[in-house]
């Protein structure tokens, strides 16, 4: 018999955390299953990854990673881990957050990362709905989808969360869906070996809320409509990415460019003007260099 | 072991397949056992202590351990390797 192995995802996580709160069926896991591949693969040092996240089911993904993790305020994820790669450079910033979390609430802090281009990955897993609250309306959630606020249907136009990043300036923007495993995998492992702000939005079933609310069935349908319905369109323009209630789903990688960060940017900006006298931040245990 | 090939002819397998499954942290949600590509897991009739049917390995022959099942899996209850298959050939 074969010998005794661990799950390859157990390094990554707090055991003493597990089980997960999250539902039977909900498309988390399966997307943090994809990121600790996508870790494994790029051979980071774990030391050196920190994971943000608000609140909400998603939220909870900083609380189960065994990594340097911080749990903000609701909508804060973004504003906190940019002050946190800020800080210390060496790090490489991952902000895990929910359709609710990262463009309702925190919906100001997401343009203005992307137009900084803060040096973060940002992984947004889109169930249409705030799933921990119990199932109210998102900036996301189609029309005539019902939500616990809507109980007549959602009437509000959505955002195209693709086409929002990458007007407000992000360098590579990808859609995804929890079906897509090894895609999703592999675009998390190109975006965390890449510099800028990375926006990767990650199509999931939420079965307890949204998809029971709108008698759509198990997340297991959900799944088999995701591979149904989904194209893979590389490149396409985000402006034709939007979300209907049941129509096509565009996956893909829609930009990838590169333009310099924030920090880049002001350390150019600066050293023009003062010349010799500017002295580039550094981390306090090291040599700064000039 | 052998597969039949494209073109009809025996092959010999290399490695085998292997899947360990957690029973108890399962959930039940059956994406393993959907979009396992060999068709090599089923539901148990069974429950496990939560109240759910967590997979059971029900063709280890079929398995060639992509670790799909293990990329799906929500609950981290479930993993595929490969494992060298024993010196026969």
């Amino acid at each position: 018999m074969s010998e005794q192995r661990e799950h390859p995802v157990n390094k990554f996580l707090r055991m003493d955390r597990m089980p997960s709160i999250w539902c039977p069926g909900c498309g988390i896991g399966t997307t943090v299953n994809c990121f600790t591949r996508a870790l494994t693969e790029c051979d980071k040092d774990l030391d050196k990854v920190a994971v943000v996240s608000g609140i909400g089911c998603t939220g909870r993904v900083a609380g189960y990673l065994n990594l340097d993790s911080f749990h903000t305020t609701h909508g804060r994820a973004l504003p906190f881990a940019t002050g946190l790669k800020v800080a210390n450079p060496e790090l490489d910033v991952v902000v895990y957050s929910g359709d609710g979390d990262l463009s309702a609430i925190g919906g100001n802090h997401f343009i203005h990362a992307a137009r900084r281009n803060s040096d973060i990955l940002c992984i947004c897993v889109n169930n249409f709905t705030y799933g921990m609250t119990g199932g109210q309306v998102t900036p996301t959630t189609p029309e005539p989808a019902i939500a616990s606020t809507t109980p007549y249907g959602a009437f509000e136009p959505t955002f195209n969360l693709p086409h929002l990043a990458a007007s407000s300036g992000a360098t590579y923007v990808a859609r995804w869906t929890t079906f897509h495993v090894r895609q999703l995998a592999r675009s998390m492992r190109d975006a965390l070996s890449k510099k800028g702000f990375r926006f990767i939005e990650v199509i999931a079933p939420c079965p307890t809320l949204y998809l029971r609310r709108n008698r759509l069935g198990e997340a297991l349908h959900e799944m088999r409509f995701y591979k149904e319905k989904s194209v893979i369109k590389h490149g396409a323009d985000t402006r034709e990415a939007a979300l209907d209630y049941r129509g096509q789903i565009v996956v893909g990688t829609f930009v990838d460019t590169r333009r310099p960060t924030w920090l880049e940017a002001m350390n150019k900006r600066m050293s023009t003007v003062l010349g010799e006298k500017f002295v580039p931040y550094a981390l306090p245990t090291r040599e700064p260099k000039v | 072991m052998n597969t039949e090939t494209s073109s009809g002819a025996p092959k010999q397998k290399r490695f085998r397949g292997v899947v360990v499954i957690n029973r108890d942290n399962c959930k039940g949600c059956a994406f393993c056992v959907e979009f396992c590509p060999t068709h090599a897991l089923e539901l148990d009739k069974a429950y496990n202590a939560k109240g759910y049917h967590p997979p059971v390995f029900a063709k280890p022959e079929a398995c060639n351990g992509c670790d799909m099942c293990g990329l799906y899996c929500p609950d981290f209850a479930i993993f595929g390797y490969r494992e060298k298959a024993e010196e026969t050939a």
